[in-house]
């Protein structure tokens, strides 16, 4: 693997101008296939979430999936786009193995949405706008694994195994118009993009929207061309780069090599390229040209998908408020300051939090546990914090808890460990475990007379006037009632015992 | 000339018999299925194989027929509601073009690269035809993925006429229309992509039905040209292909062409056939010049036959016909180099290596497909990905799109003139084995009045229509409808062939040569 050579960022932004280009596929998590009836499931055993229709069969024809076109919908109206009252299906044909029927259906001349943007607010709070030029839709590949020979890539391989699971899957593919004008927080925006239209599919419950399980998958292509020059540069195309993180550097990696191969003064060859997340460096993949010939014609055994208006405005109507509208929303409810608010975000327990609240807590409460307790158990088991088994209402019946004086606060972390070892709901681990806090002055009454017999002298002093002594008898009391009582009660009791004014 | 005496129950007389005559004497209990299957299977025993034999079989479904058959007979038997559910054509054998996919028994489509492969799944068709209780017999020979006019582009050598075993059965079902011809079977399915089934159907003696695009499901036909395609009956009466089309017809939730609307009663248009204050259009571009002599005499005496029933006949014009074959061997090619590139060796059929290193994927795709596929095909696949090149779209497959749409509008407009159109099914009559083999454009030429209704997706008809003078072969007269006027055929294609029957004082076939070496026919001549 040769290294390119780079020029430092900075340098690179001194004498170019960036200019960057997003193809975000995203797979929908329908029941079924795109255009088959088998299961659309991840992780299964290979070949296993197949049918006729997805081995590509002789004979076999595809059927359209609704709700993938209804998720399609939804994903164009959440990007603004114009939706295509009509539109179809095209053959873009290669032979490859891992597409059975040695075309992919795909859309081509008219895509389900198109003409969008998307707002992308950057960390300082500067917002960028980026046009989208279409989402349309079509099937996942089969997934190929290169055996024998090095890094798993086809070259040099002995064989190579296929699962067509993943063929057939739903995919969207959102792709940007040419975004200009980003400047040095080009690779910021690449990420923000990429997150942001992550989270969109995620609120809209179309994707799982994992990136690490291909579910979002971004090509990135950048060009740059001198400052002040109209004309687009030649562009490389940084395939599947699969982490928001990656996709930043990719993009930063990309600038650094393109602005080193102009300032050598040889053209940037069109090309795709390979992420390379060990080193954060590309490599050479194959050469891409406008021409490329995939022979695209409309796919006869489709028949044209029909959108009508008012199924596209019931669709509309469903739509959940979006992401970045609903954060400024909830940080205002909630009365956190912007770094409480970006740590609940960055904690990923922004709908938990939301949730909670719903159930009864208060907003500081609500935070105290998540924050406070939550995240960091869910760090130590590595999962998320939603995933820890942790329900609003336990949360909510905690702090009810404490608030009454039952427990105290370190009682109730110890409820909540409880609660996740699955002893049960924390009112059935606290009767377990006889945790109440004692209230009742009964017995607190005969500890007191017990701790105070035990120690005449400290008594002595107390009813002197020394009331800062009183701690040795409640100390004697809590360490009676096993920590169970409330010290602020027992100091009453033991002052109004001695006759001496607190 | 053989005598059929309808009434009998042996073996001669039983192959003989209309599927709608068989079926009549199974419910009456006077016959059983396992009869009837065991006489068509003596008779494929019979004609189907050796040097001269008819070749219309791929694969004999001897076993599973005959299981079919005795549990229709077993049902029948015991009475009951069960019975009395059964379909009307239960226990009445049908054969199925190899093109169209069956579980438990080979498919091949004609070719090398499918040789040996079994399908794991039923196309809807056979679905239909097993939920009916039809035996199926076996899987017969077409054009190699039914891209030919002759059936000699099949990798299993070609079918033979019954008229004449050294000439054509049509082509690309020649293997369906021969069977029935030949009195293998009753029932066959074909497939017909630019006239497919009727072509073969005009020169082997039988009827053969191209249904409205959409009215029967594609679904596990393998596809030459999806938009063209479309599976429909085979058989010896307009009757016949009514009912078989009725069993296979209606929506199929897994095609996507398919259309929504239930069949129209096509059984009842067959059975009270009336063509009176009907207004039939000759197709004038499609007759005349470039058409045998034989086969204008008899198409004008079905004219006359018809105009005597009380149709009122109509000339209209169809200026766009000229420029449909052109555009059907583009856009045909177009979509098959597409359908057909599946075939590759990666997951099923034919693969092989190459001989040489290095062993890609790429060269093993093409190694396979370069032993796979016969000229015929990679001559078509070639076209297609040529037509549809960069550069090349629009001059060629766009050109071609829009040719279709002016047939469609000719079609539109012959309709207004008239209910019903009518033209020879095909230019000749059956030209010898090998004549056009090396000349595709001869061979093209023979679809040139059966493709106009493939690129429209109406509803076309071939039946029989007499014999040539100059060569007593077999002449087809096609009768085509609007789109969904499926019905129309049968009303009209009854009419016409109860009048030629009775002029000619039985089936056309009855006048088909006897077969070398088949002992049921002798034995019916012994009689």
């Amino acid at each position: 693997m040769s290294t390119d050579a780079t020029l430092s960022f900075e340098e690179a932004m001194e004498k170019y101008d960036p200019v960057l280009g997003f193809e975000v596929h995203v797979e929908l998590n329908t029941k079924t296939k795109m255009f088959s009836s088998a299961p659309n499931v991840f992780g299964d055993e290979p070949n296993t979430n197949v049918n006729e229709v997805d081995l590509g069969l002789p004979g076999v024809l595809p059927v359209v999936n609704r709700t993938a076109i209804e998720s399609s919908i939804k994903i164009g109206l959440a990007l603004n786009c114009s939706i295509a009252e009509s539109c179809t299906f095209a053959r873009k044909q290669y032979f490859y193995p891992d597409t059975p029927k040695n075309f992919q259906t795909s859309q081509y001349e008219d895509p389900i949405a198109y003409d969008g943007y998307l707002d992308i607010e950057l960390a300082d709070g500067t917002v960028f706008r980026v046009e989208i030029e279409r989402a349309h839709m079509e099937e996942d590949a089969g997934k190929l694994t290169h055996m024998g020979g090095a890094a798993g890539r086809i070259q040099g391989a002995d064989f190579s195994l296929v699962d067509y699971n993943r063929s057939g899957v739903p995919l969207v593919e959102i792709v940007t118009k040419p975004i200009e004008g980003a400047g040095s927080r080009a690779p910021e925006l690449a990420k923000a993009y990429v997150a942001a239209v992550r989270e969109i599919v995620k609120n809209l419950g179309v994707s799982d929207a994992r990136m690490e399980r291909g579910n979002v998958r971004c090509d990135a292509n950048v060009s740059l061309r001198p400052h002040g020059r109209e004309r687009f540069g030649i562009r490389s195309e940084t395939k599947n780069v699969n982490s928001l993180r990656a996709v930043e550097h990719a993009v930063r990696y990309e600038i650094q090599r393109h602005a080193a191969v102009l300032d050598n003064g040889n053209p940037v060859i069109q090309e795709t390229r390979h992420w390379h997340e060990d080193t954060r460096t590309t490599t050479s993949g194959r050469p891409k040209s406008d021409a490329d010939d995939y022979r695209y014609f409309p796919e006869p055994d489709l028949v044209p998908v029909v959108a009508s208006r008012e199924w596209v405005e019931e669709l509309r109507a469903t739509l959940p408020e979006p992401p970045a509208a609903r954060r400024k929303r909830l940080q205002a409810d909630w009365g956190y300051s912007e770094l409480e608010f970006r740590d609940v975000v960055n904690a990923g327990v922004l709908d938990e939090i939301e949730e909670t609240i719903a159930a009864g807590a208060s907003a500081s409460v609500a935070r105290k546990w998540w924050m406070g307790e939550i995240v960091g158990r869910a760090k130590n088991a590595d999962v998320d914090p939603g995933q820890l088994g942790v329900a609003p209402a336990t949360i909510v019946e905690l702090a009810k808890m404490v608030d009454d004086g039952k427990i105290n606060n370190k009682m109730a972390t110890a409820v909540l460990d409880g609660v996740l070892a699955g002893e049960g709901t924390p009112a059935e681990i606290v009767e377990a475990r006889g945790l109440a806090v004692v209230s009742d002055d009964g017995p607190l009454l005969e500890a007191i007379d017990a701790a105070l017999a035990a120690q005449p002298d400290v008594a002595e002093k107390i009813r002197g006037g020394k009331v800062q002594a009183i701690g040795a008898i409640v100390g004697g009391v809590m360490k009676a009632t096993r920590g169970q009582a409330d010290a602020g009660r027992v100091r009453e009791l033991i002052l109004a015992k001695l006759g001496v004014e607190g | 000339m053989t005598e059929l005496n309808p009434a009998g129950t042996d073996a001669g007389t039983l192959i003989r018999l209309s599927a709608a005559q068989l079926a009549a004497k199974l419910a009456a209990g006077e016959v059983t299925s396992v009869e009837i299957t065991r006489a068509c299977l003596d008779r494929i025993a019979q004609v189907d194989g050796g040097e001269r034999g008819i070749n219309a079989f791929l694969h004999v479904n001897a076993e599973e027929a005959l299981a079919v058959a005795a549990e229709v007979d077993a049902i029948r038997a015991a009475g009951g509601p069960e019975a009395d559910a059964l379909h009307e054509l239960a226990g009445v054998p049908i054969a199925v073009k190899d093109l169209i996919v069956t579980v438990g028994q080979p498919t091949t489509a004609g070719s090398k690269i499918l040789e040996g492969w079994h399908s794991p799944y039923d196309a809807t068709v056979v679905a239909r035809l097993r939920a009916a209780k039809m035996p199926i017999l076996g899987k017969t020979n077409l054009d190699e993925f039914a891209m030919g006019s002759s059936t000699e582009h099949s990798a299993y050598g070609p079918t033979r006429n019954p008229w004449d075993l050294d000439r054509i059965p049509g082509g690309s079902g020649g293997g369906s229309a021969a069977a029935v011809a030949a009195f293998e079977a009753p029932l066959a399915l074909g497939t017909d992509t630019g006239g497919s089934i009727r072509q073969p159907g005009a020169v082997t003696g039988t009827v053969g039905v191209k249904p409205t695009y959409g009215s029967v499901s594609r679904y596990g036909a393998i596809a030459m040209a999806s938009s063209l395609d479309q599976i429909g009956p085979v058989t010896r009466t307009v009757l016949d292909s009514a009912l078989l089309h009725q069993v296979i017809g209606g929506h199929d939730p897994k095609d996507s062409t398919s259309l929504p609307e239930p069949l129209a009663d096509l059984v009842a248009a067959a059975r009270t056939g009336n063509v009176e204050g009907l207004r039939i259009g000759i197709i004038k571009e499609l007759h005349g010049e470039g058409y045998q002599a034989g086969v204008e005499n008899r198409f004008n005496e079905a004219l006359e036959l018809l105009k005597d029933a009380g149709a009122t006949i109509v000339e209209v014009s169809c200026p766009n016909f000229q420029y449909a074959l052109g555009a059907y061997y583009l856009i045909m090619p177009s979509e098959a180099s597409s359908n057909l590139a599946k075939f590759d060796g990666v997951r099923f059929g034919l693969r092989v290596l190459p001989t040489d290193p290095p062993l890609t994927i790429e060269r093993v795709m093409a190694a396979t497909r370069a032993a796979g596929f016969g000229d015929e095909v990679k001559r078509r696949i070639i076209l297609g990905t040529y037509a549809l090149s960069a550069g090349y779209y629009d001059a060629y497959y766009g050109s071609a799109q829009k040719v279709r749409t002016l047939v469609q509008r000719d079609f539109n407009a012959a309709f207004e003139q008239a209910d019903v159109l009518i033209s020879p099914t095909a230019p000749t009559t059956a030209f010898k084995l090998g004549e056009k083999l090396d000349d595709p454009l001869a061979m093209y030429l023979n679809d040139v009045a059966t493709i106009p209704a493939n690129l429209a997706g109406v509803p076309g008809l071939s039946l029989p229509g007499g014999l040539a003078d100059e060569d007593g072969l077999p002449v087809g007269i096609q009768l085509l409808a609007p789109a969904r006027e499926d019905a129309r055929l049968y009303r009209v294609g009854a009419v016409l062939e109860s009048l030629l029957e009775a002029k000619w004082g039985g089936p056309l076939l009855a006048q088909a040569p006897d077969l070398a070496g088949a002992p049921a026919l002798e034995a019916q001549e012994a009689k």
